[in-house]
Order: C-alpha cells, then structure tokens, then sequence
C-alpha cells in the first residue's frame, strides 16, 4: 500500500526510540546539511549504511524498511538513470544516494518518534516566533496536521483511483488530478470545521 | 440536562441573487436528554445544529446553552457541547490514535499523567486501547468513527451534537456507534436518515425548508416525516 511509503512510529524500547526527539531532529538536520557537502560516492555509501545501521539499532522489521525501499525505487531507478546518462555515474551515485539516505533517515525518526514528541520540540524551538505574534502551538499543529494529512490524501488518491478503474476509465493525470484536488479541498473545508468544533481557535 | 433555547432564528447563505434562505423564524427550547432531527437533504438540519455550537452563527435572533450566548460566549459554549461530524476521516487531527484523543485535552490545565490516564480510559471505554500508537488512517470506518466519538467525550462535554455519525458506517459499525450514544449520560442532539436510531428518543424535529414541520414523540415524527417524502 502506497500509505506504508510514508511510514508513522511503531513502539519499541530501542536507544533509538529512547533518544530525545530534539537530539533526533538536531542528529536529521545535520545530516542534511553533511550530504550537501559530501557527495561522493564512499561517502554517500557511508551514509547509507550508517541509516541502515540505525534500522538495526532501533530493531524494526526488515519489511518496514524494505517497503520504504520499494516506495522510493519510483522516483531513484529513473533519476540515476538521468544522472548516469547525462552526467556521469559518480553524480548519479551521489544525488540518488543522498536523497535516499535522507528519506530513509527521516522515516527512521518518524518511526521511533512519537508525533506528539516531534511537535513538543518544534514548538520549543518556535518559542522565539511569539515575539513576532506567532503562536508556536499552531507551528506545531500544522506539523501534526501536514503528516496527517498526508495519510488522508494518499486516502483519498487510492479512493478516486478505484472509482475509475470502477468505471473503466484509463488512467490520465487530469482524470485523476481533477477529482483528486475537489476530494483535498473538501477534506480542508470539513478539517477547519472539525478544528474549529474542537476548540482549536479558542 | 442543559437548556437549549433557539429564539427566533433566521439563517441564509450567499449574497445578492444567490441569497437563499436556509432557517426560517425558528423558535424553541430543547431539555430532553435525547433529542432527534430528520428531514429531506438540504432541509436545513446541518444547519440547525452547527448553531449550537456556534460554527454557524444565526443572521438574526439568539442562540443560547444553559443561558450562554454561542455567538458572544462561543468558547465557553464549545467546551461543553462536544460535535460529532458525519466524515471521521475529517475530524481526526492527530496522526496515531492516543495522540488525537489526547488533543482534545490540551490546555486544559490537566499535568501529563492526568491526559494519559483520561485517554486511556476513554480509549478503553469505546474499544480502541489495542490501538493507542495505531496510525488513524489504518482503522475501519466504523473504528473512525470511534475514535471520533472518544475525542470529543474524553472531554467531558454536557451535549453531544452528531451529524449524521453513521451515514458513511455499515449496519454492524452503525450499532457500535449507535450502542456508544445510548450509554451516554448526556444530553444528546442527533441528526440521521437512519430512523431506527430514533427509537426511545424523547422528542423528534421534523425539518422541512427551514422549518420545524413537526415536534413529538418518535413514532408519530417518522409517520409526519413519511407523509412529506411521498407528498
Ligand atoms: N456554507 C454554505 N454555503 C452556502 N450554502 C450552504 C452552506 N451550508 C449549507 N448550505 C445550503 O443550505 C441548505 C441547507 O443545508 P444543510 O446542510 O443544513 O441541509 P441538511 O438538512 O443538513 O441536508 P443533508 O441531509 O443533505 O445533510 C442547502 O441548500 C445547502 O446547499
Ligand atoms: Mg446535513
């Protein structure tokens, strides 16, 4: 299913899942920034199998990560294929595999992190925006708000996708894509009702 | 039971030649535990409960819970009447499971230990502790709509509205739900097509372009409600 892509915290009591969401994060961000400044091929292996390790560490099933893996191949095989063709293997290697890492690295945090936990350190580190009239709360409600909302619409993709082969249709992007976006809007003008009901904008 | 006094209440939606009139002069006063609206699609009903909790407010005369203005108090009044929509899928906020009943218990002045206890218990009392860290998006519709239902009663509201809980539910999901709303303590509103639901409900609306068309008992609601489908 296309929704386990995108992959939402599993319990466990690994050092991973032990480690602070903040240090998490800090660890993500840095990583981040590494990748954009190393790029070559070892460096970028070493990356890789430095994320593979931490799936170890944390103790997730082999199918998570694989699954992930299968998720990604959509976007990497064609990609490294461009690069290797129109730029040389060396870039291919190192783009495809910085990027791969990172999701990876990412799925990793989200994996052993709580949302809740995520959206604590973000609105921590928000504090300094009230200055600035931003409540951090919010920052943090829209974080938990965009993951969840990414479960949803890959929902309701699958929804219209069905409905169509129902139909008989041929699969175009415009066919889809129409739909698709009239089902999101629906779903935002409902969710700000259902904000609203819960008492969100006293 | 809190007091729901709606005095003289019109509502329309859009401007100029697009304006149409959706409430018309609607007056009374509901102290019933269990209360049931019905009417035909765009009759008015979604309207009419969204008014009290102040998501709609009324373009003219007052809507008030136990005394307290939804337009001027709209705060206080959303903290004691908790709303149940018909999409679950649009009222959960939160991406797991525990995370969203817990939402719900934010600022409220509760320490750690109290939202954790609170939302395990409600998560327990309506069948969902096996699914406390479970992502949202992985139950069935019915469990949705549990979960829903437990967001909204951890909070401890007076009146539960619900619009129409179980229009999107199977009938083994819709009595889940169903035997949920009747264990309840509270005063209930509960807006449905499915009339069954109605059965011992204290008094029952028939709405009808805006109108309440009928008021009474379930039985002779459902008798008025029929004769306007076939009319
Ligand atoms: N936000 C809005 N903007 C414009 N028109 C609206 C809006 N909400 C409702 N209406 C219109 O008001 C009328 C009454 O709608 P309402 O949703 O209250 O009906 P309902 O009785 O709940 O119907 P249903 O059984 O289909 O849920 C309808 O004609 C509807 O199109
Ligand atoms: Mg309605």
């Amino acid at each position: 299913m296309a929704a386990q892509a995108v992959p939402l915290y599993l319990p466990g009591s690994s050092v991973v899942h032990r480690t602070g969401a903040g240090t998490k994060l800090l660890v993500l961000l840095a990583a981040g920034v590494a990748l954009a400044l190393w790029r070559s091929p070892w460096q970028v292996a070493l990356a890789f199998a430095l994320v593979l390790a931490g799936y170890a560490v944390a103790r997730l099933p082999l199918r998570t990560l694989v699954r992930q893996l299968l998720g990604l191949a959509w976007v990497a095989v064609p990609l490294l294929a461009f690069q290797w063709i129109f730029a040389s293997w060396q870039t291919g290697i190192g783009v495809v595999g910085s990027f791969v890492s990172m999701v990876l690295l990412a799925g990793l945090v989200t994996l052993t992190t709580r949302t809740t936990a995520m959206v604590d350190v973000v609105v921590r580190a928000c504090g300094w925006l009230r200055r600035l009239g931003v409540d951090p709360e919010r920052v943090g409600l829209m974080l938990a708000l965009g993951i969840r909302s990414v479960h949803v619409v890959i929902g309701l993709a699958q929804e219209v996708r069905e409905a169509q082969h129902a139909r008989g249709l041929r699969a175009s992007p415009r066919a889809f894509a129409v739909p698709l976006i009239v089902r999101s809007l629906r779903h935002a003008d409902r969710l700000g009702e259902a904000l609203t009901a819960r008492g969100v904008d006293d | 039971m809190p007091e729901i006094r709606v005095s003289h209440v019109s509502h329309s939606f859009g401007d100029g030649s697009a304006r149409r009139t959706v409430l018309t002069d609607l007056d009374v006063t509901l102290t019933e535990p269990r209360i049931g609206i019905v009417g035909a699609n765009g009759s008015g009903k979604s309207t009419f409960v969204r008014l009290l909790n102040g998501l709609v407010h009324p373009d003219s005369g007052t809507v008030t819970v136990d005394g307290r203005d939804t337009v001027r108090d709209g705060r206080e009044v959303r903290r004691r009447v908790g709303f149940c929509f018909t999409d679950p899928d649009a009222q959960i906020v939160m991406p797991t499971v525990a995370e969203d009943v817990a939402f719900g218990l934010r600022r409220r002045g509760l320490t750690k230990d109290e939202v954790r206890a609170r939302t395990q218990g409600a998560l327990t009392a309506y069948g969902l502790s096996g699914h406390a860290d479970h992502p949202a998006h992985l139950l069935s519709g019915g469990q949705k709509q549990l979960l829903a239902l437990a967001s909204v009663l951890v909070t401890e509201p007076d009146l539960l509205v619900l619009d129409e809980p179980t229009t999107l539910l199977d009938l083994r999901n819709a009595a889940m739900v169903r035997s949920v709303v009747d264990g309840l303590a509270q005063q209930v509103v509960l807006v449905t097509h499915h009339l069954d639901l109605l059965d011992g409900f204290d008094r029952v609306l028939v709405f009808n372009e805006g109108r309440i068309v009928h008021d009474g008992a379930p039985a002779g609601a459902v008798v008025a409600y029929r004769a306007l489908a076939t009319a």
